[in-house]
């Protein structure tokens, strides 16, 4: 310890020697009992609580995880089609496939039975969720990338810009999506089937088409949103403080905004994801989506309208799936906004 | 007040007008991307006519001719010939179509409206009943289900299993069908919206204070929280319109309707451009105008928003 002599008798100088150092038990006094709750961990805590969002929580973790397993090692394919199995209801096997049974070999059976053209449908509606969980997939990562960017960006600089860029948001969202992407799609018709690229051959022109209106179109909610929210985080003390310690914007905008809007920006993609697929399952539906064969749940319900009264339940599995998928993405979405809005909290 | 309702509006329209603007570029413009010649259908006709007709559309001209044409005539309600139909004009057709579209989504609309804000206001005010709870499960079920499963099923259980509807558009009655899987999942939006926006007013301090002041039940129903939670429900009425629009698409050729969704889709199967045009940019101005007056009555029933 120093000696630091006083400068003057009336000065509140502290004399270093009245004070000696804190012990262990003392320190260990200061040390907070309960570890600090960060506000994420938070929202987690109360959504899993909610029991209607865990449960569609677990649905849609079930579902995803049937779609992206069981197609490997499924044993019938999407396309393998059999004239001798033509719509046989579930669990039924053709009179081919009996006799095999009979001479002891294992068939697997048609859980949902088969098509009008023999193929397994089970698999069909399987990869049909696939695609639907993809277009959900790629539409919120789209949607929460360009909305984050376009969203912090006008709403941090403020002023002209921001003026400017509302107006353009302003004009998109008046914009009838599902047209133009039927207009899209109809446009691009001729380019995709001309097409070599395996991949853009196997999605068709509906799905492309769906991806580049998400790109142009979908994000805008969530900039609105996101810029909402980064102008009252605009006016804090530590961003002030950031700036003034010379942050550079993209540094605040990353740093500090991003993560406060992390509830608006979860709330708005999950919400966002539901109405994506009920796009693609519509376009499908028209006609407009995936290439045959690839099958989409829209197409699958689409040519189930062929037999409607014979073979109901081609309507009914690639339509429950629809609406379970959707329902759950829904309820989960409330949960989050009910875990995730700070307006809410009691 | 009136100066800054009638800047806000005009302000309103000339957004409107714009985006309709918007529409026709882009839709002209994707349009004219497509190699083809929208008179290169397999239908046969004459040398001379095509000249005749290529002279009269200035397809000979640039492009940007073209679209100054193409929207000059749009003025006049001329979208083109068709070249899917033989012998008719766009305008033609979609006026035919629009006949049957209108009266189906316009019951349809209306419909959902009143029957959402009814609900919604019973469940609202019989929290936590069975009503409100049979309420939220069926809602929140019927939202999602998309409109070709709910008109498929319908024509399933009603149409074909219990024979109780005519499943045929053509048919008497047979608008009963389309119009319901039309309205089934916008009312449910409705109700959602006017339950919660009912909930929030009903515990306004206003409705307290006439509570206490001994106004009769009914009129503070109906005057004091009706009147006030039903700004969320026109805000949406204009994007219901939009859904309904796009949703006959769908609806119509379950129950062949020849409606304008039918009109459309046959005529993307028949890769008629000048209709998928013509279809495209009336939908379009449809969906446009109706937001654009759900945007006016929002600020006209509810003076407390703020203009900007």
């Amino acid at each position: 310890m120093i000696d630091m002599p006083k400068k003057n008798v009336l000065s509140f100088q502290l004399d270093p020697k009245l004070f000696e150092p804190a012990t262990d038990e003392e320190k260990a006094q200061q040390v907070n009992l309960r570890p600090s709750v960060s506000f994420f961990k938070d929202a987690m805590k109360r959504l899993s609580k909610n029991r209607i969002a865990m449960i569609c929580l677990c649905l849609i973790v079930i579902i995803s995880l049937i779609a992206a397993i069981v197609p490997s090692v499924y044993p019938y394919t999407y396309t393998e089609q059999d004239v001798t199995r033509k719509n046989m209801e579930p669990f039924k096997y053709s009179a081919k496939e009996q006799a095999k049974i009979d001479k002891g070999e294992k068939i697997f059976p048609h859980i949902m039975g088969t098509d009008s053209l023999g193929r397994d449908y089970a698999i069909r509606v399987i990869y049909g969720t696939r695609i639907s969980l993809l277009v959900g997939l790629v539409a919120s990562v789209i949607v929460v990338i360009i909305g984050i960017l376009y969203g912090s960006i006008s709403g941090y600089f403020g002023g002209r810009v921001d003026l400017i860029m509302m107006r353009i948001v302003d004009i998109i969202y008046s914009l009838p999506d599902v047209l133009i992407i039927i207009l899209l799609s109809v446009a691009i018709r001729d380019f995709v089937s001309t097409s070599t690229n395996q991949l853009i051959l196997k999605l068709g022109s509906g799905m492309i088409s769906i991806f580049i209106v998400f790109g142009l179109l979908y994000w805008v909610g969530m900039a609105r949103q996101v810029r909402g929210q980064i102008l009252s985080i605009k006016e804090q003390e530590y961003v002030l403080y950031a700036r003034s310690c010379g942050a550079s914007p993209s540094r605040i905008i990353r740093k500090h905004m991003i993560p406060n809007c992390v509830s608006v920006i979860i709330i708005t993609a999950a919400l966002q994801i539901p109405s994506a697929i009920f796009t693609e399952s519509f376009l499908s539906f028209l006609g407009l989506g995936v290439s045959i064969p690839m099958p989409s749940l829209g197409s699958l319900a689409s040519e189930a309208r062929q037999a409607l009264v014979s073979y109901p339940f081609l309507l009914v599995f690639p339509a429950v799936t629809i609406f379970l998928i959707v329902l759950s993405f829904n309820l989960l979405g409330n949960g989050l906004r009910d875990a995730f809005d700070p307006k809410l909290r009691s | 007040m009136n100066s800054k309702f009638a800047v806000y509006t005009l302000k309103r329209l000339l957004l409107a007008l714009l985006t309709i603007f918007l529409v026709i570029a882009i839709t002209f413009f994707t349009m004219h991307a497509i190699p083809a010649s929208p008179f290169s259908s397999e239908k046969a006709r004459s040398d001379a006519v095509i000249a005749a007709l290529e002279a009269k559309y200035g397809f000979d001209k640039p492009v940007p001719v073209q679209f100054v044409n193409y929207l000059k005539n749009i003025l006049h309600f001329d979208f083109g010939l068709s070249t899917g139909w033989v012998g008719c004009t766009v305008a033609d057709l979609i006026s035919d179509a629009f006949y049957y579209s209108a009266r189906i989504g316009f019951t349809a609309g209306i419909s959902a409206l009143i029957l959402g804000v009814c609900l919604g206001a019973a469940a609202a005010l019989n929290r936590g009943s069975f009503l409100d709870q049979l309420v939220q499960v069926v809602t929140t079920a019927l939202v999602s289900l998309p409109s070709f499963v709910m008109a498929t099923l319908l024509l399933l259980i009603f149409g074909l299993k219990l024979k109780l509807l005519p499943t045929l558009g053509s048919q008497p009655g047979g608008m009963i069908l389309p119009t319901l899987s039309l309205m089934l999942s916008p009312t449910a939006y409705v109700t959602r919206l006017t339950r919660s926006s009912m909930l929030d007013v009903m515990g306004q301090d206003y409705i307290r204070t006439a509570r206490a002041k001994g106004v009769k039940n009914s009129k503070l129903i109906f005057k004091h929280a009706l009147k006030n939670s039903l700004s969320p429900v026109i805000t949406y009425a204009g994007p219901m319109m939009a859904n309904i629009l796009t949703g006959s698409m769908v609806v119509e050729n379950i129950f062949s309707v020849p409606g304008l969704g039918r009109l459309f889709v046959n005529s993307m199967l028949r890769t008629d451009y000048m209709m998928i045009m013509g279809v495209t940019i009336f939908l379009a101005t449809l969906i446009v105008l109706m937001n654009f007056l759900s945007d006016v009555l929002y600020k006209v029933v509810d003076p407390r928003i703020q203009f900007e």
